[in-house]
């Protein structure tokens, strides 16, 4: 699902760079508009597995002891390569493996968004394990993600994420070469675990913070324009005056100045 | 004496053509104007493009003005859009919400009316770069280039006061930006933004003062000087390239009526259509995703439309630190500087054809253009000022480029810094060396023919390649450019060597000590010769 | 010294100097040949290919006319429903495609007409100096003569200058009118300087406005912050106040933050601080909180501050850090502000030391 959701993008996106005088454009502007439905998918919280048992537990401390404890320590206690888990709660695992983002291949500005390494089964193991060494915010429910207020999710996104994540999730630049990740793809349930647990430099959204009702408002307005492409057409990829002035420069003045050379040649 | 006589036609035009005539004189109009000569150059329509991109703002423009209301008086949005169902903004947000969700075509006519704007912009720029490149602001246009300037920042107030009108987060950061601008002059700067805002920042009153000035007096104001400048180019006739039978004493081309009148009337539909093809196809200026203004919010990638990123973009390359407290008051450096640096960009860009006129001291009309290769200094000096105003207009997206070329916004901006200042440097070095090489290239072609591609071998067992002469026609092309050369210092009448004298004498140095002159007829002769032993 | 890359020409300006200044006029130049031969089009040429023109040019009006049809029909069977997007989209593109092809084969139409099929005679208009003939110019010194003669304007000076000094005056009570834009009864400095905050003004959520426990903060959180009783006032009140007083919040392990004086210490309540978010370069929300390096990044200038210590600006424009507003808790464990902020808040301003 998720392999197919970004093919669906880059095929979206390789559209928005196309020629616009051509016709193709337009069609591609009408795969955008209605074939964005079908992108769209939250991947809901796996409930199939029981957190809580002895069993799954030990599967995950043998994936943390062979994949994990490097940078992170035998017991999570951490490392100078990789901070201490304990507490972290099992929705940072989630997020951390779920998303790819680890384990990490190199050090970087920031652990970048992979391929996933694990399956989900071997994931909620991990995220069992952690969990069972201290108690931390834990993965939400499906019915915590789904059917919240769409306009004051709005409202919260654009003071608490925007300046990050940009108004329509486009995601931006921070310093040092580390930036906030574009949020049109991103699974709801990891949206959460970011607010919850403040991956990397992300800051923190506790529940007394924005209350598990605002981050489910939050995740229904990111889903409703991920689900309403603009009423206007090509975004440009969300980037503001800067894309729209590249792209009249190139395509907009582009043709024009083509159809001068046209207007003043001599017919034949 | 009565005028009266028999209409000179009979049938329903021959009657209504004497009765507009007979009121107006409009004949004499139609006798001096309708086969007036325009050359026919690509190049030589960017004008029109931007004439027209105005008329297109100014009717997707009024169509908007019917529904838009410049308020900031604080509604509840109860429109279509379900993401701000409910959420307190001004009047003037709500109604271009509703321009976008609620009117049928109010969306088309929105986008039309922006990406006619960021057109209008665009083509003004490009038309006067063609203009300086070409040197078609020498005498007797250098008024006419003071308008078209006039015009071109009218033309960017026009765009920065449309962009604020819908008082939607992305604006309201706008003018929160200006605001801070303004507020960092020396003097007069508190007093003029709370001036201009009605008190403090954001307050109730900018939205409707931004529209009295955006629909009312600097349309006005643009179009008295389209109206001036358009009176020019027919009180001068338009430049033409040099080439066999051009001269500075003809114009060759078309005649108004009727072919240049099919292609610039259709030029028009031309421009007309591919803006609505844009604005049909491309979103633009999103305001929905944007929210409604609160000073509290802002959004990554925060930039202006891009012709007033060069600005954002000084502001962005200013070193930290720079302020100081001298004689009890605070001087932003942070904000004197980069507001130094534009209005010194703009007034040299504004003055240059006065300067190039001083110094050359040349006081002949010149309607032939140079092929920017012909004036090799000037050339330069066009693509140091490109590569200045380039380099700020990266700056103002300085973020985008960090994270789209996986670099970091440190080391992009502290590039863009230096490249700022040696940018212009290079650019003017290398733009003036390929000048002259090309330069050199035609003398080359003209002494010695072109390369035909086709090898013969000689009786001896030599192989050479045959080159070809040029024609007559394609000769002139070469040869017939304006050639400058420095001023000798000689004293004036009085047996004096003033200050002035020496500046402009070192001025001509600079700009046509490095010259390349045009082939004569003996030096063609002679290397005619030549190549015949 | 003028160098001359090919030696044969003049390096002295030839002719009159006077006149062409620097331009140098070779006697040797060659001369103009003329216009070339005119070259006749295919459709002058081969009357086929004239008729194929024609036809191209009136069906592309034709479907001009069709396109025009097509948007009239677009815009009545694409109609807006309320709260569905993709309605307006629709109603957008095909309205917006039929008026651009309408459009465009009009103007392909006329351009083609002109290049194709109207007659391609190159004409040739003669130029004349742009200024008047010597007559001409010479009658008009006379009638500014004449007329100051007659009316006395170099003669009287009492009342030339009169009329100078009038025309000065005059605008001086257009300039006057500006005044009454903002208030007359404010003072610019005054409200610069002064923001909502006060001692004990609880510290409260943006937009809810509901009160922030500092037990409620973890290591890592920010909150964005409004004063108390903010939500309270009337619009456009509320907004020139926000602009002036929205704070950012965040809790940082006690340890990391560095102080220059114990007084600034103060300032902060168990490793939890508050900045004013209003960047002290040209105003824009400094928002961008990262919670592992501590600093703030303004998205508009890219200017950087380090919460570790106290905000000093590490990159950027800024020239200032941004200034902290002084917190503790109440008694009922409320985050408080201890007073207004101790300098002005946002950009500088000329006023802004005095």
């Amino acid at each position: 699902m998720r392999k197919n959701m970004s093919d669906n993008k880059a095929q979206r996106r390789r559209g928005r760079r196309g020629p616009i005088a051509s016709v193709a454009l337009i069609l591609v502007g009408l795969v955008a508009t209605g074939g964005a439905y079908a992108a769209f998918s939250s991947a809901s919280a796996n409930a199939a597995v029981d957190l809580t048992s002895p069993a799954v537990i030990e599967e995950g401390q043998k994936l943390f002891a062979a994949n994990c404890a490097t940078c992170h320590g035998q017991q999570a206690q951490g490392t100078e390569n990789g901070p201490s888990l304990i507490g972290v709660g099992s929705a940072a695992v989630d997020f951390q493996v779920g998303t790819g983002r680890m384990p990490m291949q190199m050090s970087g500005p920031q652990a970048e968004q992979k391929p996933v390494q694990f399956t989900d089964e071997q994931t909620q193991a991990l995220a069992a394990y952690v969990a069972s060494l201290a108690p931390g915010p834990s993965i939400p429910t499906a019915s915590q993600l789904e059917g919240g207020n769409v306009s004051n999710g709005g409202e919260l996104f654009r003071i608490n994420c925007a300046m990050c994540h940009n108004v329509a999730g486009a995601g931006g630049a921070l310093t040092e070469g580390k930036y906030a990740p574009e949020l049109t793809g991103v699974a709801a349930v990891h949206v959460y675990e970011a607010m919850l647990t403040g991956p990397q430099n992300m800051p923190v959204f506790n529940d007394l913070n924005l209350t598990p009702e605002e981050k489910k408002d939050i995740i229904s307005y990111l889903s409703y324009i991920e689900e309403n492409p603009s009423a206007g057409g090509i975004q440009l990829s969300n980037l503001g005056p800067v894309s729209e002035g590249l792209f009249l420069w190139i395509f907009g003045l582009g043709a024009i100045v083509a159809l001068t050379v046209w207007i003043t040649a001599k017919s034949n | 004496m009565s005028s009266v006589t028999a209409p000179a036609q009979s049938g329903v035009v021959g009657k209504f053509s004497n009765y507009l005539d007979e009121r107006t004189s409009i004949s004499g109009a139609v006798k001096e104007f309708g086969r007036k000569v325009f050359p026919d150059h690509w190049s030589f329509l960017l004008g029109e493009v931007a004439l027209y991109s105005f008329v297109i703002i100014l009717l997707s423009g009024s169509f908007l003005t019917f529904f838009f209301q410049a308020s900031m008086t604080p509604v509840h949005y109860e429109g279509s859009y379900v993401p701000l169902k409910g959420i307190e903004m001004s009047a003037a947000m709500a109604s271009t919400l509703d321009i976008s969700f609620d009117i049928r075509g109010g969306l088309l006519m929105r986008q039309v009316h922006h990406w006619a704007a960021l057109l209008f912009v665009a083509s003004i720029g490009l038309h006067m770069l063609r203009v300086f490149f070409t040197g078609a602001f020498r005498k007797p246009r250098e008024l006419n280039w003071s308008i078209g300037f006039v015009l071109f920042v009218l033309a960017m107030a026009e765009g920065f006061t449309g962009y604020s009108l819908p008082d939607d987060l992305l604006s309201g950061n706008g003018l929160r930006i200006i605001d801070g601008m303004v507020l960092g002059l020396p003097v007069v700067g508190t007093w003029i933004t709370f001036l201009l805002f009605g008190g403090e920042f954001p307050g109730n009153d900018i939205v409707g003062r931004l529209y009295s000035l955006h629909i009312l007096l600097l349309p006005a104001f643009v179009l008295i000087f389209i109206v001036l400048h358009l009176m020019f180019v027919i009180i001068h006739k338009h430049t033409q390239y040099p080439g066999p039978g051009k001269t500075e004493e003809n114009v060759v081309g078309f005649p108004v009526l009727p072919v240049y009148a099919a292609k610039a009337g259709g030029f028009f539909f031309l421009v007309f259509g591919v803006v609505a093809l844009i604005a049909a196809t491309v979103t633009i200026n999103p305001i929905w995703n944007y929210g409604p203004y609160d000073p509290s919010p802002v959004s990554a990638g925060t930039q202006p439309d891009w012709y007033i990123g060069f600005a954002d973009g000084a502001l962005r390359l200013m070193p930290p630190h720079l302020e100081t407290y001298w004689f009890g008051y605070t001087w932003s450096w942070n904000i004197i500087i980069p507001v130094l640096v534009l209005v010194l960009f703009l007034a040299a860009a504004f003055a240059y054809p006065f300067v190039e006129a001083w110094v050359t001291g040349d006081k002949r009309e010149h309607h032939l253009l140079d092929r920017p290769r012909n004036a090799p200094v000037r050339t330069a000096i066009g693509a140091a000022g490109v590569t200045f105003y380039a380099v700020l207009w990266a700056a103002a997206s300085s973020d985008i480029i960090a994270t789209h070329f996986k670099v970091t916004m440190e080391g992009v901006i502290n590039t863009l810094q230096i490249l700022l200042i040696i940018g212009p440097i290079i650019a003017f070095m290398v733009t003036k060396r390929i000048a002259l090489a090309l330069q050199k290239k035609d003398r080359e072609i003209l002494l010695h023919g072109f390369e035909t591609g086709r090898i013969v071998r000689l009786p001896g067992g030599e192989f050479i390649e045959v080159h070809q002469q040029l024609d007559a026609y394609d000769r002139w092309q070469l040869v017939s450019y304006n050639d400058n050369a420095p001023i000798m210092l000689r004293p004036n009448p009085k047996g004096k060597i003033t200050g002035g004298m020496r500046m402009r004498a070192s001025l001509s140095r600079f700009f046509f000590e490095d010259r390349i002159a045009p082939v004569t007829e003996n030096e063609y002769k002679l290397a005619l010769e030549h190549s015949h032993h | 010294m003028a160098k001359n890359e090919n030696g044969t020409a003049d390096i002295v300006p030839a002719g009159s100097a006077e006149v062409t200044g620097t331009g140098v006029v070779s006697p040797d130049a060659f001369t103009n040949p003329g216009l070339p031969p005119h070259r006749p089009r295919i459709t002058d040429l081969d009357p086929k290919a004239a008729k194929r023109a024609e036809r191209v040019v009136y069906w592309l009006f034709y479907i001009s006319i069709a396109a025009s049809v097509f948007a009239v029909y677009a815009y009545m069977f694409f109609p807006i429903e309320p709260e569905n997007i993709h309605s307006v989209r629709m109603n957008t593109l095909y309205l917006g495609l039929g008026i651009a092809f309408s459009l465009l084969a009009i103007g392909i139409a006329a351009v083609h007409w002109g290049k194709a099929v109207m007659a391609d005679k190159e004409a040739i208009d003669y130029r004349h100096p742009v200024r008047g003939t010597e007559e001409t110019r010479a009658r008009a010194v006379e009638i500014f003569r004449e007329s100051d003669e007659e009316s006395g304007f170099s003669r009287r000076t009492l009342i030339r200058n009169g009329l100078i000094g009038a025309l000065i005056a005059f605008p001086l009570p257009a300039i006057a009118l500006f005044r009454g834009l903002a208030p007359m009864d404010q003072d610019p400095n005054n409200l610069l300087k002064h923001t909502m905050w006060k001692k004990g003004t609880r510290l409260t959520r943006d937009p809810q406005g509901t009160p922030i426990k500092a037990s409620e903060l973890t290591i890592g959180s920010a909150f964005q912050v409004i004063p108390e009783g903010l939500v309270d006032l009337p619009e456009h009140e509320m907004l020139d106040e926000k602009a002036k007083a929205a704070v950012l919040l965040v809790r940082l392990k006690k340890e990391d933050l560095n102080w220059t004086s114990a007084e600034r210490e103060s300032w902060s309540y168990d490793g939890i601080v508050a900045y004013s978010k209003i960047c002290t370069h040209v105003g824009c929300p400094v928002a961008l909180y990262e919670q592992q390096t501590h600093h703030l990044l303004c998205p508009c200038h890219q200017s950087q501050f380090d919460i570790a210590n106290e905000c000093a600006v590490i990159f950027g424009p800024a020239a200032r850090p941004l200034p902290q507003l002084p917190i503790t808790v109440d008694a009922e464990g409320y985050l408080v502000a201890t007073s207004d902020f101790t300098e002005p808040v946002g950009p500088s301003f000329w006023e802004r030391s005095k």
